[in-house]
């Protein structure tokens, strides 16, 4: 448990260290992500030591956003000024998004159907 | 009111704040069914936020106790890898058409986003914060402030996507006919991260998974892709 969230940290350390030296605008703790996702392709499976920590932070992750969100009481001119904008743009925006990405995958659908049963066997996801 | 101000200068207090009102946001939000409108995380902002203007306290004051679950963000982020790996051995077979889906959605996300927006006279601020608004609010939150965008203002954009594409998505699979579980599930989750990929399950376990494939994949995909796409836009 505890080595799990040492390792986890550590990652994003490593994440935080790479975007340092290289100046890269991407999040630290996503290049950490990346590496993560890169060790575990290599070793072949998710160590029940990592597993145990990062399913308990993942089954909270929703808690973990309400600290930064409580900051929207800092931008509510922001709010009042573009209010409309954000408005429009998200409703179209996420609606256009739900459109390309079915039709895209939908001729795929059979397939996709297929090997995700056979992977899965009688579990189910 | 001596009290008051005792407490109310304490990271604690301001801790087990934000830790009992999303347990009761939660609670809410179970009774009446998970509702993604009254998401427990928008609930909580809201009662939050009353709280600490009716009191007078500053967002700085609140953020000295909120900032160690605020910290947690960034191991957490990190550990979105594992559900990632266990999808990905799965569904290995079929990256081609799924890295296709999952591209193009995070770029129309984004690029559909901005440019309504643009249209519409938005401030710079308010366009670097819109365009991470489809992802998982772990990796939108950091993206935004890379850009120099808002992280508080795209959390908020981020949970506000996420219910409108629940609402939207069965009407759209309605009139697109869109039948097939993994289709409905994967299109969640690159449209709505974690809030599509909850709604997903309703469709079944094979859509939820699909849906945590898609979310994990566009965040990691929309983090690299945002610092190419923006300038491209002529934003910024």
């Amino acid at each position: 448990m505890l080595i799990g969230f040492l390792i986890l940290l550590v990652f994003q350390f490593a994440g935080e260290l790479v975007v340092t030296l290289t100046g890269m605008p991407v999040p630290g703790p996503v290049v950490g992500m990346v590496f993560l996702l890169a060790a575990l392709v290599v070793n072949g499976s998710v160590p029940h030591y990592l597993r145990v920590p990062g399913e308990a932070l993942l089954k909270h992750l929703a808690l973990l956003f309400v600290p930064a969100g409580v900051g929207l009481m800092t931008h509510f001119g922001l709010l009042k000024q573009d209010w409309l904008a954000i408005l429009v743009a998200l409703i179209v925006s996420t609606a256009v998004t739900i459109i390309v990405t079915a039709l895209i995958l939908n001729p795929s659908a059979k397939k996709l159907h297929k090997v995700a049963e056979d992977v899965s066997g009688g579990e189910g996801r | 009111m001596e009290f008051w101000t005792f407490f109310a200068a304490k990271p604690l207090m301001w801790l087990i704040v934000t830790i009992t009102t999303f347990i009761a946001a939660s609670w809410f939000n179970r009774r009446l069914g998970g509702t993604p409108l009254l998401h427990p995380v928008l609930v909580s902002l809201f009662l939050i936020i009353v709280f600490l203007l009716l009191t007078g306290t500053s967002y700085e004051t609140y953020f000295e106790g909120a900032q160690f679950i605020h910290f947690l963000l960034g191991p957490a982020t990190v550990a979105l890898a594992i559900p990632l790996f266990d999808h990905f051995e799965r569904v290995k077979k079929l990256l081609l058409p799924l890295m296709l889906a999952c591209m193009t959605g995070a770029v129309t996300a984004a690029a559909s986003a901005l440019l309504v927006a643009q249209a519409f006279d938005a401030s710079l601020g308010t366009l670097l914060s819109i365009a991470p608004k489809s992802v998982t609010s772990a990796i939108a939150i950091g993206v935004a402030e890379k850009l120099g965008g808002y992280p508080s203002l795209a959390s908020g954009l981020v949970l506000i996507t996420g219910a409108l594409g629940c609402m939207l998505a069965p009407p759209i699979y309605r009139i697109l006919n869109v039948t097939d579980e993994a289709v409905k599930g994967f299109t969640l989750g690159v449209s709505a991260h974690g809030m599509g990929t909850a709604f997903a399950f309703e469709y079944g376990l094979m859509a939820g998974a699909f849906g945590g494939l898609a979310m994990g994949m566009t965040g990691a995909f929309t983090a690299f892709m945002l610092p190419l796409l923006v300038p491209l836009l002529g934003i910024g």
